[in-house]
């Protein structure tokens, strides 16, 4: 596994008579500058004293960091429940999900951000009314079929279409558009009339119709179900349930830079892997800090590098990053351990005994701290 | 005519999408290697393209530069520890 350097300004520094460049990253030369000339020596060193030796088990120390404190917050994990906000996963099981790399996730959930000329109370509420999606069965008041003269009835709600901003033609018009076969027509002030366009219409085509004009969108972007409009500092943030990053970013009064979901691989199709990972990152760190978990950053940061070394999300576990290991013995040490060897035996699989796993097992010195290196012999 | 202004809404389309990606909080600035600059990065790194990070072709970001597979690109992270840290990935196929 390759670690890209940290590359920035580089630093001389004098250990055992060789002089060593090292470089060290932009944020603590900033701060090490502001600092008198005879203590900057002293803190470069000291940086280099911090830094994991080369050799050092990383990925074992991430893994416990993250996984020890994470089976403690178990017990706090479900008493949000029935609060007055948006319910969205949290905790463990929230935490499993991101590792696992879940298609969809349980509750998937957007932040919308607006712009410097929306934001404010009044805008973000009519944002938000734009955004929730609203169909034909929540602002109805009851719907019958006439066997009399084979025709659906519905009526809606007044009040209620007073609520999202429209007119009864508005709506019959959307319901045209989504029932081919369907005559649609206004009757009165409340009444919408579908009628088939077939020529013998039989009870069944009405009862579709029926339930088929119950689930047609009227308003909003599909997929969304809830929104609440909520002051996070300075900022007027639109929360929802259900996500659709796509439709919302090309919104007008919306701000495009900062709005996001909570949606890995939506976020993966639309901004790329790079946006993944970092998405993966604040949201891993979100989920332990909201637990009162300190967990430190560089952990987070190197799980979510390996999941999306590939080059698209990839879970950790079986189906992912363990299952896909190069090394026989270190994925039948996982999990699965009878497949795996069958699979090898039968295929004729070769371990090169690279791996820490496959060296514990046969009884070697596994290559890891001063057991990665090997003594030479120059030839004269 | 009507051919043509479609086009031309359909091109203002992918611009603004463009925008939006490559603005995006989330999205960390790629740039493409130079055939120098990635010789030297994989001699500098003694290592081969193999071992590199991926990233697919079909990336959105990769996208937009236009990037091809075997090219190198060069991620500029805004990072919490380091203030700034730089990443590469291959491109590849897919």
């Amino acid at each position: 596994m390759t670690k890209a350097k940290k590359k920035t300004k580089s630093a001389d520094v004098n250990e055992g008579g060789n002089t060593i460049q090292i470089r060290l990253p932009k944020r603590y030369e900033e701060e090490i500058s502001k600092l008198p000339k005879k203590e900057q020596e002293k803190w470069r060193k000291r940086y280099l004293e911090m830094l994991y030796d080369v050799g050092e088990a990383i990925g074992m120390v991430a893994a416990h960091s993250i996984s020890e404190p994470a089976t403690q917050t178990t017990l706090r994990a479900y008493h949000a429940e029935g609060r007055v906000q948006l319910v969205t996963t949290k905790g463990l099981p929230r935490l499993i999900e991101i590792f696992d790399a879940r298609k969809v996730p349980s509750t998937p959930s957007m932040e919308i951000y607006l712009d410097e000329e929306h934001n404010n109370k009044e805008a973000a509420k009519k944002i938000a009314a734009e955004i929730k999606e609203t169909t034909l069965e929540q602002i109805m008041k009851e719907d019958s079929i006439d066997l009399m003269e084979m025709k659906v009835e519905l009526v809606v709600d007044e009040e209620k279409l007073k609520e999202i901003d429209m007119e009864l033609e508005e709506v019959a018009k959307i319901i045209k558009k989504n029932l081919r076969n369907a005559e649609v027509r206004v009757e009165g002030g409340n009444k919408i009339i579908l009628e088939s366009k077939k020529e013998e219409v039989s009870i069944r085509d009405l009862q579709q119709m029926r339930v088929k004009a119950r689930g047609v969108q009227i308003k909003g972007i599909k997929g969304i179900t809830q929104v609440i409009v909520e002051k996070v500092g300075d900022d007027w943030v639109i929360r929802t349930l259900g996500t659709n990053l796509k439709k919302v970013l090309t919104m007008n009064g919306v701000d495009p830079t900062r709005t996001r979901s909570n949606h890995i691989f939506e976020v993966m199709k639309l901004l790329g892997i790079e946006a993944a990972r970092n998405l993966i990152v604040e949201e891993t760190l979100r989920t332990l800090r909201e637990q009162g978990v300190d967990t430190d950053e560089r952990h987070v940061m190197l799980v979510a590098d390996i999941m999306t070394f590939s080059g698209v999300v990839k879970p950790i576990g079986r189906y992912g990053v363990a299952g896909e290991k190069a090394s026989v013995l270190a994925r039948a040490n996982f999990e699965e351990t009878i497949k795996h060897l069958t699979n090898a035996a039968a295929s004729g699989e070769v371990d090169d005994l690279k791996s820490i796993f496959a060296n514990v097992i046969v009884g070697n010195l596994p290559p890891i701290g001063t057991g990665m290196f090997k003594l030479g012999i120059k030839e004269e | 005519m009507g051919a043509l202004s479609n086009r031309n809404k359909s091109l203002a389309v992918v611009n603004i999408k463009k925008d939006i990606i490559l603005n995006h909080e989330l999205v960390p600035k790629h740039e493409i290697l130079s055939e120098e600059e990635a010789k030297k990065l994989l001699e500098e790194l003694n290592i081969t393209k193999k071992q590199l990070p991926r990233i697919y072709a079909s990336d959105p970001v990769a996208k937009i530069l236009g990037a091809k597979p075997g090219d190198i690109i060069r991620i500029t992270r805004k990072s919490p520890t380091a203030g700034e840290s730089i990443y590469y990935r291959v491109v590849v196929k897919g």
